[in-house]
């Protein structure tokens, strides 16, 4: 369990065996292409506990927002899962759609990367704020309206009764984006997905907009699930962080410990690849080769081919996950190297 | 003036002008003439009771045939009837029964089409083989077939005219919903846990809505000659109510005994009233194209 939670919740405190609020096991999702399946995202273990922030980092294809998607059942046409989704000790995986329904109306929200396409262009900011409010907790209109304007006002939107009546299109991203936050807010749910929340944004707004969500997240005791490719975002506002690669999670430690001792050497290579301001480079690290897709991995583990450290057994079958010193790690050499963390 | 209003719209009344200033720009000079005629034949329709000089079904032998004059600024029909007070009073039953189809065939069509673009699948194919049927068969045989089942008169020939419209609205709007229910507010709002009907009525139907009513306005013009052919036939409006569709006809009777007027003014004013419709129609369609 977190130390950020605040205060508890009034909703239902069961807890399952190992006390996560959203845990996956061995998730895996793929798609049909031709007569064959074409895997997106592989044997995936993941849980995240009350009140905690896990981020989920990873290059672009790499799986990870599509991992949060499945959790929604937001998964593309035709798909086909595999593994365990389990919510608060509850199966979702094989669930039928009334259960589904009611763990999006209350349980988990999600917060989508571009919030211009995510919202009805042609209705109101206040219609936007109000609907779930007033469809799926039953919330009177007026006083659905008098909370959103106060939701307005704790992500940092002061005028909220003039908002409430403009359209999307006047507002500015990242104002939409911190709408896009206290609409998830005024649900109240135990977790949110924030798939790139910040992506979208200019950098001067991003942060802010992070800041924000965090603020509010950990007064309320929210879980959050941050899916960013930005490690350092993630380092600076989740608990603990998970690393994927071709749709498999490669390493996963707390945050702080990931940054300085990275067990992955993906991990490290991340780590080394972004400016610094301490650190005058004329050209930054880079990993060679391009980001691998899962169903494009052959046999062995998937970022060999670009490891500086691979030698021939990491060509054979995929590498397990180990723990090592607090750390889950999918690498066979992972033991007996020594990477470069944050510097 | 319009730069000004833009600027400072703060209350709502100057809102209200700025929209009103905008819908004026985006029509046009030829959509405001339009959509004026629309509304002084729309007046003049509501007003018929009071603003006819002559009970329209009044015969009046005197008058038969008579040409223009002073008292009857158009002149008499066969039996006398003043034909300026049967034109303002054919303008309800000429105008409203297009109304009433276009308004069956869009709620129709509508839904069918919202429908078939949100379940897809085998409801999509079966609702587009179904639209595509409909469209193999004209609307005027579709109307004959009502009034074979139902007589001659105004209903059937609604009725008819109404499922004839159906697959127009819903291939238009189903295409449009399809390509709307793809869009990622849909996936918010279905993650947001909202159910799919109170996706397809708040989030699509808003969304769809100005493709709605700019289809709408353009089929109402075929809709009013449609009608108006049908009942020059004989088959929809029976006498001795008045009805422009039957005025051509029987002004056509009265013009090869020297009283051109009744027809002139009827035939007229159906091509005025269709070319208004679609003109309007026209410039609400290129508005909803710039709005994509």
């Amino acid at each position: 369990m977190s130390v950020h939670k605040l205060h508890t919740s009034d909703k239902a405190e069961s807890h399952s065996a190992d006390g996560a609020l959203l845990s996956l096991r061995g998730l895996g999702l793929a798609v049909p292409a031709g007569k064959e399946w074409r895997p997106l995202v592989e044997e995936v273990d993941l849980s995240i506990g009350r009140g905690e922030a896990v981020g989920l980092v990873g290059e672009s294809g790499s799986g990870k927002s599509m991992t949060a998607r499945t959790v929604l059942g937001l998964t593309p046409p035709g798909a086909r899962v595999t593994g365990e989704i389990v919510f608060d000790g509850t199966p979702v995986t094989g669930a039928d759609q009334r259960a589904l329904r009611a763990l999006r109306t209350r349980r988990i929200a999600m917060i989508f990367q571009d919030p211009r396409a995510h919202i009805n262009p042609v209705r109101t900011i206040g219609d936007f704020l109000t609907e779930a409010m007033i469809a799926n907790l039953e919330v009177p209109a007026p006083e659905a309206a008098a909370r959103a304007v106060r939701l307005l006002a704790d992500v940092g939107i002061t005028d909220g009764e003039r908002r409430m009546r403009q359209y999307p299109h006047e507002l500015s991203g990242g104002l939409l984006q911190r709408v896009m936050i206290a609409s998830v807010l005024a649900v109240e749910p135990d977790l949110v997905l924030a798939d790139e929340p910040t992506t979208a944004l200019d950098v001067t707004t991003q942060s802010e907009v992070m800041a924000i969500l965090d603020e509010l997240r950990r007064e309320r005791g929210m879980a959050m699930l941050l899916i960013t490719h930005d490690l350092e975002l993630a380092a600076a506002t989740c608990d603990r962080l998970a690393v994927m690669y071709a749709g498999r999670i490669v390493e996963t430690q707390p945050a702080t410990a990931l940054t300085s001792t990275p067990r992955h050497p993906y991990t490290s290579g991340l780590m080394l690849s972004r400016p610094s301001i301490d650190a005058v480079v004329h050209r930054l690290p880079v990993i060679p080769g391009r980001p691998l897709a899962a169903f494009e991995a052959d046999d062995g583990c998937a970022f060999a081919p670009r490891c500086a450290h691979a030698q021939g057994l990491c060509h054979e079958g995929r590498p397990p996950v180990q723990e090592l010193d607090g750390a889950r790690v999918a690498c066979v050499r992972a033991g007996e190297l020594t990477l470069q963390g944050e510097s | 003036m319009t730069a000004l209003t833009t600027r400072v719209r703060g209350s709502l009344g100057s809102r209200a002008r700025d929209g009103a200033s905008r819908a004026v720009r985006s029509l046009g000079p030829l959509g405001v003439t339009a959509a004026a005629l629309l509304v002084l034949v729309a007046l003049v329709t509501l007003l018929a009771p009071v603003l006819a000089p002559y009970d329209p079904d009044q015969p009046d032998l005197f008058n038969a045939l008579g040409g223009a004059s002073a008292a009857h600024p158009l002149g008499g029909d066969a039996l006398g009837r003043d034909v300026l007070s049967r034109l303002m009073w054919g303008a309800r039953t000429t105008l409203s029964g297009p109304v009433l189809i276009i308004c069956l065939s869009t709620v129709v069509g509508t839904t069918l089409a919202i429908t078939a673009a949100w379940a897809g699948g085998k409801v999509d194919a079966i609702v587009s083989r179904l639209l595509d049927i409909l469209f193999a068969v004209p609307g005027i045989v579709f109307a004959l077939i009502t009034v074979a089942v139902l007589g001659p008169g105004i209903t059937g020939v609604v009725l008819g005219l109404a499922v004839a419209y159906t697959p127009y609205v819903a291939r238009v709007v189903r295409s449009a919903a399809l390509r709307e229910r793809n869009l990622p507010y849909v996936a918010a709002a279905w993650v947001q846990g909202r159910s799919a009907f109170a996706i397809c009525v708040r989030h699509l139907l808003p969304n769809l809505r100005p493709l709605i009513i700019a289809q709408s306005v353009s089929a109402l013009g075929f809709a009013v000659i449609d009608l108006a052919a049908i009942s020059f036939l004989g088959l929809g409006v029976q006498p001795p109510t008045s009805d422009w569709g039957l005025m051509v006809k029987s002004g056509l009777d009265s013009a090869t005994r020297g009283q051109p007027l009744e027809a002139l003014g009827a035939g007229l004013l159906i091509v005025l009233v269709v070319a208004a419709v679609i003109v309007l129609g026209d410039r609400l369609g290129q508005e909803e194209g710039g709005r994509r």
